[in-house]
């Protein structure tokens, strides 16, 4: 609470370069959390890794994601059927957009107002306008809708669907879905690279990620995973994160508690790094050094520093923590 | 052939005569789709159900829904459709539900005569077996309602088994007895033909897995105990002391009377009490609790074992005809039995199908009413192949070989 009202004193004071400065250093980022099962976002301070507030919104959040200029979260509220938007000066919720039943996931297009979201229990996507609250298009999808992306270019949204084991593309110019991918096993999570020409989609039961190829939709690669000791039918890829370098993809590999590290040009794992519990999603922190997991079954997220691959820190959280983002 | 092997059966299900008189008129179309090469892939499931009368019970207050298994089939094919509409594909059920045997048998002929292909049965392993025989064998017959052993051991040729067998079950209790060290057990076994399987079962189940019977007892009583449970329960439980007391009560006529009722304070586990099934509302994982609300929107009731094995016998069906591009019931028999097939069924991992027997390998809920107690096999009961082989008859254990 104390340093983003400080923040807010600082803007509207005449602010000499010195000041600018020491406010910066004062001011860590911070990661969101949501917690599914408490009905929670907790956040953490990335500088004290400490749990610093905790704040109750809808019923079952799980997506999560700011706005372009961090001035807003969007919560998906999945049991109050809606998602929810936060004043993050305030903390307050500001405004409920009429989302479609049981949001679970969603995409905020580039050009910062129109919010892609899956409808889980309905088969669609629903797009609405975050100024006018107007639902723009509601897509039919298969069984399950779950993850969802829009390309940085902002020409391509896609979503999956769990139960169909699809990757549906739409093009965000006409709301028309033009075409589909048949992936593995109940596809979670999609992930544009970030020159918009390739998809990572996770299947959690099919246990691969398929890298696939953004112009001709084919995938062109899958990824599978092996760790000793562990059965191949446990490792569930979940969440997947790609570095800004271009070179490391980690894929989340669920109950398997572990981290995929994937070399993101050779498409070759290298490392697996063990977290919490169940692994689900991640983000990583500000510069890249760190990644961030929530690990639903411990209830905490994970701190991997990047350097060492390896978890250094866990940090305990809500019940059930589901998405987890950074603000810088 | 093929042609007619699409033909598609609609809801409410076709009785013999207007079959016949329409036949000539819907082949036609069936016909004239499978040459065009951009035509839906049609898929029509027969759902047959032999409803079995149980006799009176002294529990009766939740009896099991009618149409048990069949609300599961329509989620599967409702399922199927939204799947199938960006690959062309439509799947249709027809569904029939009677109490005569016979009745039941001559429907499947009729129908596999008029060109349909693929059959599941909700039905007792005598009528299952005897459909089995009738049927020609390129028809690819689901078994979702029949919990008999000796399909899966004896009598295994040609059928798929998408419900957990007795041994399966009673394997997955045995197991969990043994994490919780509640060795020591006390049987009683209702007096019907399915009481004496299942608890049969569970003897197999806790010889294998080291579990120590102090007592067996047969429950023989005719009385109704539902003002009386508290006097006589605990006499007749009383025997050698045990962990635990095993009830085979398949029907539900005494074991709810037992709990908080024994000798010895101990908990009960079997058809009452903690219990093995296949499938139950208190599922919630793995995101099952999409699957849950979808049928709770379709049929506004619970959905029950017979429900969930229904459906994943249409979806595995759908799953086979989506990876082959084939509505062929012997290319998607080949499939559906290949290691290639993967099934994903809201158990926290693939489901597939053991290629001797045709049972689809699935983990096993232990439940009580309200909530998820446990899931087998438990955690250290180790497998060659794949743990979920610790439940049920293994392949060197059945005379079964694909």
């Amino acid at each position: 609470m104390k340093y983003p009202s400080l923040l807010k004193r600082c803007h509207l004071l005449p602010l000499t370069a010195a000041m600018l400065l020491a406010g910066q250093t004062a001011l860590a980022a911070q990661a969101y959390v949501s917690n599914e099962k408490d009905d929670t976002i907790s956040i953490i301070d990335l500088e004290t890794l400490e749990v610093t507030e905790t704040l109750n919104v809808g019923e079952r959040p799980r997506g999560i994601l700011f706005s372009k200029d961090y001035s807003k979260l969007y919560i998906c509220a999945s049991d109050s059927d809606t998602v929810q938007v936060m004043d993050l000066a305030t903390k307050e919720i500001i405004k409920e957009l009429p989302s479609g039943e049981d949001p679970e996931q969603f995409a905020l297009h580039p050009n910062n107002r129109h919010l892609y979201i899956s409808n889980e229990d309905d088969a669609l996507v629903t797009i609405v306008d975050t100024e006018t609250s107007e639902v723009l298009a509601q897509i039919d999808v298969g069984v399950e809708p779950e993850g969802m992306a829009v390309s940085p270019d902002g020409k391509i949204a896609v979503n999956t669907s769990e139960t169909t084991n699809m990757v549906h593309w739409i093009d965000t110019s006409t709301y028309q879905l033009v075409d589909n991918t048949l992936v593995d096993q109940r596809p979670r999570h999609v992930e544009f690279s970030k020159d918009s020409k390739i998809l990572w989609a996770s299947s959690e039961i099919g246990g691969t990620v398929s890298v696939i190829d953004v112009e001709t939709r084919q995938i062109f690669q899958k990824l599978t995973f092996e760790i000793k000791g562990i059965h191949p039918d446990k490792i569930q890829p979940v969440g997947v994160k790609l570095s800004d370098d271009g070179r490391y993809a980690f894929v989340a590999l669920g109950p398997a508690n572990h981290v995929a590290v994937v070399n993101a040009k050779t498409y070759k794992v290298e490392d697996y790094v063990l977290v919490g519990r169940r692994v689900w999603h991640m983000d990583f922190n500000e510069d890249q050094t760190q990644l961030l997991t929530t690990n639903g079954i411990s209830g905490d997220v994970s701190i991997i520093d990047l350097d060492r691959m390896k978890a250094v820190k866990s940090i305990k959280v809500g019940r059930y923590p589901w998405g987890v983002i950074v603000k810088p | 052939m093929s042609s007619i092997r699409m033909l598609s059966f609609r809801k409410p299900s076709l009785r013999k005569p207007i079959l016949r008189k329409f036949l000539p008129t819907l082949l036609l179309p069936a016909l004239l789709t499978s040459h065009s090469a951009s035509a839906e892939l049609e898929v029509s499931i027969s759902y047959l159900q032999l409803q079995q009368d149980t006799g009176p019970v002294l529990s009766n207050i939740l009896p099991e829904s009618e149409d048990s298994g069949l609300r599961g089939a329509e989620l599967g094919i409702d399922d199927s459709n939204t799947t199938g509409r960006f690959l062309k594909q439509k799947y249709s059920l027809s569904q029939f539900t009677t109490d005569d045997e016979s009745e039941f048998l001559a429907t499947a002929e009729e129908q596999y005569k008029n060109g349909q292909r693929l059959f599941i049965s909700n039905a007792p392993a005598s009528t299952l077996i005897a459909l089995r025989s009738q049927l020609p064998d390129d028809a690819l017959l689901f078994n979702s309602g029949s919990p008999a052993d000796r399909l899966r051991t004896e009598n295994c040729k040609g059928v798929l088994h998408t419900l957990a067998s007795r041994a399966m079950l009673t394997d997955a209790l045995a197991q969990w007895l043994k994490a919780r060290r509640l060795e020591k057990v006390l049987i009683i076994t209702g007096n019907q033909p399915v009481d004496k399987a299942y608890s049969e079962a569970f003897r197999r189940g806790a010889k294998r897995f080291g579990l120590k019977i102090v007592a067996e007892k047969a429950w023989q009583f005719d009385a109704d105990l539902r003002r009386t449970a508290q006097k006589e329960m605990p006499l007749f439980t009383q025997t050698d002391e045990y962990d635990v007391v095993f009830i085979a009560d398949e029907r539900g006529d005494f074991g709810e009377y037992v709990l908080y009722n024994t000798w010895y304070p101990r908990p009960v586990v079997g058809t009452q009490g903690l219990k093995p099934v296949t499938w139950h509302r208190v599922v919630e994982q793995w995101g099952a609790a999409q699957l849950q609300s979808r049928f709770n929107d379709l049929a506004n009731r619970w959905m029950t074992s017979k429900d969930y094995a229904a459906w994943a016998a249409v979806r595995s069906i759908a799953e086979a005809v989506t990876r082959t591009s084939s509505n062929n019931p012997e290319i998607l028999n080949q499939y559906i039995r290949s290691d290639d097939f993967q099934l994903a069924a809201f158990k926290g991992r693939k489901l597939n199908y053991r290629s001797w027997n045709g049972q689809l390998r699935q983990p096993i809920p232990l439940i009580h009413p309200r909530s998820l107690v446990s899931q087998s096999p438990q955690e250290g009961f180790l497998h060659p192949v794949t743990e979920l082989d610790t439940l049920g008859f293994d392949q060197r254990e059945t005379r079964c070989h694909g």
